[in-house]
């Protein structure tokens, strides 16, 4: 540490760190609008001029490090003289249409000039002209006219994104930015831009004349789209989402979101939502509904016995929703034929049983091992977390995909692994540590490792969903019997940790333990499973089979979403009887015979859990659409209905029971986790020290509410959290559920929570402390499947598939800004292979596997090994119309079309 | 090359190979006071000694962007003496460690890019250039860039980017080139006509090439003198001649002659002079023209005007070049060159108003807070921004009265 003098006020400050934070840090506000603290600085606007004595002139704070004895004056003459002078600069040619910009009333140039600024204008020049609003992309649109240069937007699509696709051409007054004519700014990150630009020179056409600032109501929320559970500012204005900003969480996104995040919530006010329950087809009121869906299941179980009724889905709701759908099935119904997964993740026990990473562990690894489906295509915000650790903070990334993806270029060591032998590569990689390399690559990626300090962590995920999970998992019980390696999840699906967490997976209670450990939630359930029940593959062969006779769909489309299609539709068609808990009608639900409609992002609040296992909350913002109802209310009126009365009237009554059972949440409350900045991790007792609370818990949001430019962060203070006993979290439960709990449902506003509801109140209390210890958590047993893969015959591929980010799901189907973004399906292979075809590029081929053919076009894409070929899921042509997941791979036959 | 050789070209550069003692070069350049001469006057052996030993590779740059308006003196050099040039590189490459030289030339100079070019191509079939030269141990590859046509790629930092592929827009410093230039390593930016006066340096000896001038402007230096003189041309100064010796001596006085008016000592880019005995009996002298007269000398361009001459068209034609040139990084550059451009303009075309020229005043302290002060201060990055306020400033400092005439209450009745 050492000490700067800010305006006569000597602080505290770490050698290096730039003036404008410093100060900011301090309560002085230098003005500033190039400079974001997330990007290298520029120097660029010179609006944050200060003086430093013992330098001449005025230099700029933001590209000042500080230094020991540094004396800083920002208010001086000559200081206030230099900030006139370059806010009259920037106005001269600005065009001063504010009353039609979108950025009137919360303009950072316009606040400035109030704050810091001339009061009249002298140019009686002619201003400079640009056409109005040109689109760079899809989304965004340019006015250059109001552009003041800060070369924000540029940055961003360079330094954060990774796609150069924006810069600045033309010089002096006519200084623009623009993207290539033949290259739009077709970024999955663009609209971060439009968040982060101080003025209204680029809007997003989703929001485009929506709204004005001053009538949006915020919240605070995680987005739901992806399981990285990006921060959120969640805007409405007269009772509709009209935008979300991304908050800056230094634990998960940064201040970003992905365009699917930022304008997929469109879905929610869809026409083609659900509005009211349906019995058979007809709309009904939920009294009827209820009651058959509660009459379906008691005849089910009556004659055929709990195990013929098995739910899918649940990794969408929250995790109160995902807790109260385990509780109806494994503690009411008593089945354990419950998966959240559709067959595209990996085994319960493997990602809620190993050594898990924050996201955040990435930037100080010793390397980072990628074994995950293209992240900027799964997790696109995880994308750019890993592209800042291996370009910021040169974290090596030794890399195990079989074909090209986002992240190629950053990649330190390719083990470039045919798809099915990611096992056999990561047991050479394990053996080249242990001193016996396989070959040059495997000995190098080792010898990197060696050389660093800290952590491996291995993003571990479904690099290929066209095979089993088995190479996968085998892999990782090879890596896991490395010293200091971890596991950042890669699953993909919004809140799958969560409900992993709650127990939505064959063999699995709430809490992180098996269903062995069945005492916690005997305090409260009725009743829970002995044996383990089917996974999804398991629960759809159980449909074709005749042994699973009714299916609850949670959100679940497994015709969309199961790699293998045809076996779904089978299932689905042989199933007596479906009942749905969704917010759509998809292929998978259109025979149900019970349609429950359910709220969506926005509509409902309690928690959700991203992949590294963070719990934070999340708000609701508008009233649901038609008579939607929460998840874990129809589970607990179904429940009633049933015999079996939960008692749960709000969301923090079922956050509370969820941790009472839960010996992995000991320690947390409702009203920790609404104060708590950042959230807590899972277990929550392990990860005590990383909890965070507000200062100001008036709102999530500090101060006044988003102020989109700048990073949006919440006031944070590190106290000492003591965590609470089952006992207090019950009480804090009733507290707020009793006054601030109802706020939550109507304002958006969290429960206010002082250091007494969150602080254990006796060492007595936690003498009572219920079993949690760390002991009856799960660990991975790290017994590692054999994959024997098929035999390739010379004329057929192998696939490689992963999901899209614009994907054919309801949040793309449904949100008009985006669904336009999806490209069409094509086939990529190597180029041998498309010259081995006698085609071109684009050319329309016949791909066939033992499951499905179509036709499809072919392009040739670098980095493809021969015989190696690319497809995404998803839609008509999508590899699930190919995939058998019976098998260890899928081969497929490519033939020209006569 | 047989011309060349046959004036004595590369000889130096076996003596370097020879004698193999980079402190040599070093003490002698030190010795000799050589300055840049790109137009920032900084001492070479200096900028050599800050060169960090930090076992990152070390690039030589040399500057010959040559992009200012009247500067045209290392054109000169480049097409006429392009193997002095390759020399020079080959010896500050081997004074600094470096193995690959770039020299930058502005767009617009094919004909100097070629003779460079070929120039390099003889030097290496003679093995003067390329691995291991003349047995010494030593490489060195000379590469040769041409510009785009952007000023502002003269400055060293933007010249940089430029070569790095980026657009040339001058970073931020520090740090200095010298320690993160090109590619994130060390790198020495020279001059064209730096780089060839060491050869000199080491020929005559440092000591006896700094007896050449005044105080601290050693030796001789090459001017561009353009303008109403009878003899426009590039010729070779010695420091300490007065400005009357070279205006009215060596190149001839005031065409026609007429009247001198006034004129510009260092360059576009920095304050006028005028017809004054003060003025013209001023030195050649880097500091001592600066100290006295709040110039400088630049990168060597006199330009002549003659008694004809409307100083506001001068001014405004010297602004439009920078506002057109401004890289539009900084916003005091960006914006205020072009509206000085813009009033200018009317100004210099019947079109001013009675408070024009405080506006301009105003609109200049905003890029360069001292306006009238030289050297000047400035809000911007580079220099280039506060290049147009010489032209304000000298307006105002010497014709201020006639600007008013011109658009002033007395215009306007
Ligand atoms: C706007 C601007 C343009 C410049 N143009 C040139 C140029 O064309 N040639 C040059 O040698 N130096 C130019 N310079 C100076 C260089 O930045 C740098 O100081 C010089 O190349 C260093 O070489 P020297 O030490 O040999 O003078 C320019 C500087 C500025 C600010
Ligand atoms: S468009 Fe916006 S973010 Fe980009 S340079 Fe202009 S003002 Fe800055
Ligand atoms: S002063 Fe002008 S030319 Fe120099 S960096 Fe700034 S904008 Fe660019
Ligand atoms: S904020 Fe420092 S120059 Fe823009």
């Amino acid at each position: 540490m050492i000490n700067v003098t800010i305006d006569g006020k000597t602080v505290e400050a770490n050698p290096g760190d730039l003036l404008i934070k410093v100060a900011q840090e301090n309560g002085v506000y230098i003005p500033r609008f190039c400079w974001h603290d997330r990007m290298k600085p520029v120097g660029m606007c010179r609006m944050c001029l200060v003086e430093v004595e013992g330098i001449r002139g005025l230099p700029p704070a933001c590209t000042m490090p500080v230094a020991e004895g540094m004396v800083c004056h920002t208010e001086t003459p000559a200081v206030k003289q230099a900030q006139d002078d370059v806010l009259e600069f920037l106005l001269v040619n600005h065009p001063l249409d504010c009353p039609v910009c979108d950025r009137g009333g919360e303009c950072p140039l316009q606040d400035t000039t109030l704050a810091f600024g001339p009061g009249e204008s002298r140019f009686v020049e002619e201003k400079r002209h640009f056409e109005k609003p040109i689109p760079i992309s899809d989304v965004v649109l340019l006015d250059r006219e109001r552009c003041i240069q800060c070369a924000r937007c540029t940055r961003f699509a360079d330094e954060i994104a990774g796609d150069p696709l924006i810069s600045f051409v033309d010089r002096g007054g006519h200084t623009q930015v623009l993207n290539h004519p033949d290259h739009p700014f077709a970024s999955y990150f663009s609209g971060n831009v439009v968040q982060i630009c101080p003025v209204g020179a680029l809007t997003a056409k989703p929001y485009r004349f929506r709204a004005r600032p001053w009538d949006l109501a915020t919240v605070e929320t995680s987005c739901g789209q992806c399981a990285v559970q990006c921060r959120g500012a969640l805007q409405s204005s007269s009772n509709r989402l009209v935008r979300l900003l991304g908050v800056d969480s230094d634990a998960v996104n940064h201040g970003w979101l992905c365009d699917k995040g930022r304008y997929g919530f469109e879905y929610v006010h869809s026409d083609a939502r659900v509005r009211e329950p349906q019995l058979d087809g007809k709309t009904v009121s939920w009294p009827q509904a209820l009651d058959a869906a509660a009459d379906a299941l008691r005849s089910a179980r009556d004659l055929h016995g709990a195990e013929s009724i098995a739910f899918l889905g649940g990794a969408r709701g929250t995790n109160e929703d995902a807790y109260a759908i385990a509780r109806l099935a494994k503690g009411v119904i008593g089945t354990d034929n419950v998966d959240s997964q559709l067959g595209d993740g990996l085994p319960a026990e493997l990602i809620l049983g190993v050594n898990r990473a924050a996201i955040a562990d990435l930037d100080t690894a010793a390397a980072i091992v990628l074994l995950a489906p293209d992240l900027k295509e799964a997790l696109p915000v995880l994308h750019l977390r890993l592209r800042r650790a291996a370009l910021e903070c040169n974290v090596p990334i030794i890399d195990f995909s079989s074909v090209p993806h986002g992240l190629t270029r950053e990649v330190t060591h390719a083990l470039a692994p045919l798809p099915g032998e990611q096992g056999k590569r990561a047991e050479q990689l394990v053996g080249a540590l242990n001193g016996n390399a396989a070959d040059a690559i495997v000995a190098a990626a080792a010898a990197t490792i060696a050389g660093r300090s800290g952590n491996i962590v291995v993003v571990l995920g479904r690099s290929n969903l066209a095979e089993r999970s088995d190479a996968t998992v085998q892999a990782a019980a090879a890596l896991a019997g490395l010293a200091n390696v971890k596991f950042l999840s890669a699953l993909r699906r919004g809140n799958v940790h969560g409900a992993l967490e709650a127990g939505l997976a064959p063999g699995i209670l709430p809490g992180r333990v098996t269903i062995e450990h069945r005492d916690a939630v005997q305090q409260v359930w009725r009743t829970a499973p002995e044996v383990p029940g089917l996974d999804a593959e398991g629960i759809l062969r159980g449909a074709i089979d005749g042994t699973i006779k009714t299916l609850v769909l949670v959100g679940a489309d497994p015709i969309a979403d199961f790699p293998d299609r045809a076996l779904a539709i089978e299932a689905l068609n042989a199933v007596g009887t479906i009942i749905a808990l969704d917010g759509f009608g998809n292929a998978s639900n259109q025979r149900a015979k019970v349609m429950l409609p359910v709220t969506m992002f926005g509509e409902k609040s309690g928690t959700t859990t991203n992949l590294e296992g963070r719990m934070q909350r999340v708000n609701q913002k508008v009233s649901p659409e038609g008579i939607a109802m929460d998840d874990w209310r129809i589970a607990s009126e179904i429940a009633l209905r049933l015999g079996d009365d939960f008692d749960l009237e709000l969301v923090d009554e079922i956050t509370a029971e969820m941790i009472k059972v839960s010996p992995a949440l000991a320690g947390a409350t409702p009203a920790l986790l609404a104060s708590s900045h950042d959230g807590v991790r899972i277990p929550v007792r392990e990860h005590a020290t990383e909890i965070k609370v507000r200062k100001n818990n008036a709102g999530l949001l500090d101060g006044e509410g988003a102020v989109s430019w700048e990073p949006i962060k919440a006031d944070v203070e590190a106290v000492d959290v003591e965590l609470a006993t089952h006992e207090s979290a019950d009480e804090s439960a009733d507290e707020s559920a009793g006054e601030a709990g109802a706020a939550v449902i109507d304002s958006g506003e969290t429960p206010s929570a002082d250091k007494a509801t969150i602080t254990a109140p006796t060492a007595e209390a936690s003498a009572t402390v219920a079993p949690t210890a760390a002991s009856v958590l799960l660990t991975w047993n790290r017994i590692a499947p054999s994959v024997s893969l098929p035999g390739r015959d010379a004329y057929a591929v192998r696939l490689v598939s992963g999901p899209a980010l614009y994907d054919h799901g309801n949040a793309v189907n449904a949100s008009a800004s985006i669904v336009g973004l999806r490209g069409p399906s094509k086939l990529l292979v190597s180029a041998a292979d498309l010259q081995r075809l006698g085609v071109t590029n684009g050319t329309e081929v016949h791909v066939a596997s033992a499951k499905g053919a179509f036709n499809i076009a072919v392009h040739a894409a670098r980095g493809i090994t021969q015989g190696v070929a690319q497809l995404a899921m998803g839609g008509e042509r999508g590899a699930n119309a190919l995939i058998d997941v019976g098998s260890s791979a899928t081969d497929v036959r490519v033939e020209t079309i006569q | 090359m047989q011309r060349a050789q046959a004036d004595g070209a590369y000889e130096m550069w076996k003596e370097v190979l020879r004698r193999a003692d980079v402190q040599w070069i070093h003490d002698e350049v030190k010795a000799s006071g050589l300055r840049g001469r790109g137009g920032a006057n900084f001492p070479t052996a200096i900028k050599w000694e800050s060169l960090p030993d930090n076992g990152l590779p070390r690039h030589l740059v040399i500057n010959g962007d040559e992009g200012e308006p009247s500067t045209f003196k290392d054109r000169v050099l480049l097409e006429g003496d392009p193997h002095a040039l390759v020399e020079g590189v080959c010896i500050e490459a081997y004074r600094i460690g470096s193995h690959r030289a770039f020299i930058y030339l502005r767009g617009e100079f094919a004909l100097g890019a070629d003779r460079v070019q070929q120039a390099i191509n003889e030097a290496r079939a003679a093995g003067f250039v390329g691995t291991n030269i003349l047995g010494s141990g030593f490489d060195l590859e000379i590469v040769v860039h041409r510009g785009a046509g952007a000023y502002i790629c003269g400055e060293e930092s933007a010249l940089i980017e430029s070569l790095e592929g980026k657009r040339g827009m001058p970073r931020i410093k520090p740090p200095l080139p010298i320690h993160v230039g090109l590619y994130s390593q060390p790198t020495v930016v020279n001059n064209v006509e730096t780089v060839c006066t060491i050869t000199h340096i080491l020929k005559m000896g440092g000591a006896e090439y700094a007896k050449l001038g005044v105080n601290r402007s050693t030796g001789t230096r090459l001017a561009a003198i353009s303008g109403h003189v009878k003899q426009p041309g590039v010729y070779e100064l010695e420091f300490g001649m007065t400005l009357r010796d070279i205006i009215f001596g060596i190149a001839g006085g005031i065409r026609d002659d007429k009247q001198l008016k006034f004129f510009l000592p260092g360059g576009a880019s920095f304050q006028w002079l005028i017809n004054s005995d003060e003025h013209l009996d001023q030195v050649y002298d880097i500091d001592d023209i600066s100290a006295k007269l709040g110039t400088t000398l630049g990168s060597g361009a006199i330009m002549v005007y003659d008694q004809d001459t409307d100083p506001l068209l001068v001014a405004w034609r010297l602004a439009k070049f920078y506002a057109h040139e401004s890289c539009g990084k900084c916003t005091p550059c960006r914006e205020g060159s072009g509206w000085i451009e813009k009033v200018l303009y009317r100004m210099s075309h019947g079109l001013g108003r009675p408070n024009d020229m405080d506006a301009l005043l105003d609109i200049s302290a905003g890029i360069s807070p001292d306006v009238m002060k030289a050297p000047f201060t400035q809000t911007t990055i580079c220099p280039l921004g506060p290049s147009p306020v010489s032209a304000v400033a000298s307006l105002q400092k010497w014709f201020r009265a006639e600007v008013e005439a011109a658009c002033g209450t007395e215009a306007q009745a």
